[in-house]
């Protein structure tokens, strides 16, 4: 690719400036993440249609369901935005510590325990405390515990240089051994029989949902952490840093910015995300802490995140999305006869492809108006 | 009281014949892994690579009657794997790591969407060598029936650590590992290296799920990995990139994994999922204990992302 005229002082210069130059350069490189986002996702569908077609299947009446399953009707609508919620925040998980050069993939474990921790918390309140003050305390904990369990992996990279992407997904292993054993052994309600649990949240201790609407309030909470991840990413100096670090961690240092405290504090915030995750999990959904909990959520994460190519903003219609897809899961296997596990496909092709149309980035001349003619 | 009289010698006859059983798939994706960074890239995917291996492997020693041929199919599968890997990630920024998790999750999914109608049928079983009939004991019987994947790990174990230092392969393999321009210089293509490279990681990754399905725990299902493939890719940093190494690191690990079964056997029941988190908790020390933050790793391939 050649670069014919890169110096924007000389291109200004030579030329009259219209006056929709300006808007059209605004626009252009914004529209390259969309562009190509939306390009990597119809490729992806394009493989997996190839793939639904080598099964004997028709690939029109697969999306068809999908989207009769997702946002067909308001019932799938709100189906969808329910199993969203969580997602946000998992995504969260991943996002934030990947603003720093780091690749967290453990949030899943982060949800599980805080879920067990929220659980822990509720059994003595409930029934006692005022319901409100008993949520809030659950959701402290919970975030405590997840914060504790990602800010680990931060703290172990930055200061014993410990890979955080195996770290993290080692430390998920953990915790869901820990929870088994908690569900299982100190915490389990003797009542629970086939599915041994925690004692269940009485009813009015429950995450209620959202006025006129099938959605408890995780959707809410969720878009709300996005929105305050954005601020703090984009508008503090905290965030500033975090990007500076990430960018490039030696001059991040010769500025003197607290490397370190940035890494393990940032870290901590994605994993309290995940841990409240897990909260609203048992509030809001299952009413205890059980093996329910490690239901995947903190791997769809992933790959919102990495689709929303980590902007917090970006997560939530990502994640609605996937939310949507999630949800067509069951009819796709009613109605066509196919495993659970075509979601599972269909979510790996879109995340390799995805990763894949990166290298894209930069080498198309439009969205780069420094590049462009001078005649525009 | 009949032959469970071995009381509780039981618990490290146990250990010992379940570091032998449960090392084995270990031995495979950490040998696989080996070869794959010490061409200075790093899968992370070995561990979707793994389970679709397993799922192959025993729907082919179902469909054929023939277990062998089951894990060919699985290694043959597993290189497909590696070069879609390999491949992807010689174009200009991508990032490995991410599309290791990335085909994790795609390995995951596609063994459970094409496995699940080999959940019901019974496989052949791959063939064990009984070492143990001088003793009358069954238990020592038992633990010294080993299979026959166990030796090949072993011997590939020290004819990669002998091929590494002296064939021309193992030499170019470390040149591109430990440094891209080198390799150039020397008009050697690095992206075609590593490619290979990941492939026949991929394909011996393949292998210990073949083990898995075919021969311990035995059977296909869908929690058949307790995330083998992703401990190797710790244990290889633990072993430093040296075969002999990952073959003894493996042997631990195995151990340590069959500490809960064999505490379980002799009436130890409490806290039963905590010793099952043993392995990972044992992985995440290790590399705690042998990693650095102001220097690189020692033996680590220098064009490795993981250590930068």
């Amino acid at each position: 690719m050649t670069i014919e005229a890169n110096d924007p002082a000389l291109s200004i210069a030579s030329e009259k400036p219209t006056s929709l130059r300006p808007i059209l350069e605004w626009i252009a490189r914004r529209a390259e993440p969309v562009v190509i986002a939306l390009a990597a996702i119809l490729i992806g569908l394009a493989l997996f249609s190839l793939f639904i077609l080598a099964v004997g299947k028709s690939p029109v009446t697969l999306f068809q369901l999908m989207y009769t399953g997702g946002f067909g009707s308001w019932f799938s609508v709100q189906n969808s935005l329910s199993r969203a919620a969580p997602l946000l925040l998992t995504a969260l998980c991943v996002a934030l510590p990947a603003r720093l050069g780091l690749v967290i993939i453990g949030g899943e474990g982060a949800v599980v325990l805080g879920g067990v921790a929220a659980a822990a918390m509720a059994l003595p309140l409930a029934g006692t405390a005022p319901v409100f003050l008993t949520l809030i305390l659950m959701a402290i904990a919970a975030m405590a515990v997840g914060g504790i369990w990602i800010g680990l992996a931060g703290f172990l990279r930055h200061y014993r240089g410990v890979n955080e992407t195996i770290s993290s997904l080692l430390l998920s292993y953990i915790a869901i051994a820990l929870m088994n054993q908690f569900v299982e052994g100190m915490l389990r309600d003797p009542a629970s029989l086939n599915k041994p649990s925690t004692r269940p949240l009485p009813a009015e201790y429950m995450l209620g949902k959202i006025p006129g609407m099938d959605v408890h309030w995780g959707l809410v909470i969720g878009i709300l952490a996005c929105i305050v991840s954005w601020i703090v990413m984009e508008a503090t100096s905290y965030g500033f840093a975090a990007r500076i670090a990430g960018g490039n961690v030696r001059a991040a240092q010769i500025q003197g910015l607290p490397v370190g405290k940035l890494i393990a504090g940032f870290t901590a915030l994605a994993g309290s995300f995940a841990g409240l995750a897990g909260m609203i999990e048992v509030a809001a959904v299952q009413g205890s802490a059980n093996a329910s909990l490690a239901a995947g959520y903190g791997y769809t994460g992933i790959l919102v995140a990495f689709l929303a190519r980590h902007n917090p903003l970006a997560i939530i219609p990502v994640a609605i999305l996937l939310g949507g897809i999630d949800a067509s899961g069951g009819l796709i296997q009613r109605r066509m006869g196919l495993p659970d596990a075509t979601v599972l496909v269909l979510q790996g092709t879109l995340f390799i492809v995805i990763l894949f149309c990166e290298t894209f980035y930069g080498r198309f001349k439009i969205f780069n108006p420094d590049l462009w003619k001078r005649s525009l | 009281m009949e032959e469970t009289g071995i009381g509780i010698w039981g618990v490290p006859l146990a250990i010992f014949a379940g570091a032998i059983r449960v090392s084995t798939p270990f031995i495979f994706v950490s040998l696989g892994e080996t070869i794959t960074e010490r061409s200075g890239r790093i899968n992370l995917g070995l561990e979707g690579t793994l389970v679709f291996g397993a799922m192959t492997a025993y729907a082919v020693a179902v469909m054929t009657g023939s277990p062998t041929l089951g894990v060919l199919a699985a290694m043959m599968a597993g290189a497909v794997f590696g070069l879609i890997h390999g491949w992807i990630c010689k174009f200009p920024k991508v990032n490995d790591i991410a599309i290791g998790i990335a085909m994790m999750q795609f390995g995951l999914g596609m063994a459970f969407f094409l496995g699940k109608s080999f959940i019901q049928p019974v496989a052949p079983k791959l063939p064990s060598i009984p070492l143990g009939g001088w003793s009358s004991t069954p238990q020592i019987q038992a633990a010294l029936n080993i299979n026959v994947l166990f030796f090949i790990g072993a011997a590939l174990a020290l004819f990669l650590f002998w091929a590494f230092k002296n064939t021309r392969i193992g030499l170019i393999l470390r040149v591109v590992g430990d440094s891209t321009d080198a390799a150039r210089a020397m008009g050697v293509h690095p992206d075609r290296v590593r490619l290979l490279a990941t492939a026949a990681g991929g394909s011996l990754a393949a292998i210990g799920g073949a083990y898995l399905s075919l021969y311990y725990p035995g059977s296909w299902n869908e929690g058949i990995s307790s995330g083998q493939g992703l401990m190797a890719v710790a244990l290889v940093i633990f072993a430093r990139w040296n075969p002999i190494g990952c073959f003894l690191a493996a042997l631990l690990f195995g151990g340590a994994g069959a500490l809960g079964p064999a505490l379980q056997s002799v009436g130890v029941t409490q806290g039963y999922y905590l010793f099952y988190a043993a392995p990972y908790v044992l992985t995440l020390v290790i590399l705690i204990a042998t990693s650095s933050p102001t220097r690189s790793l020692a033996g680590a391939p220098g064009a490795l992302s993981l250590t930068k």
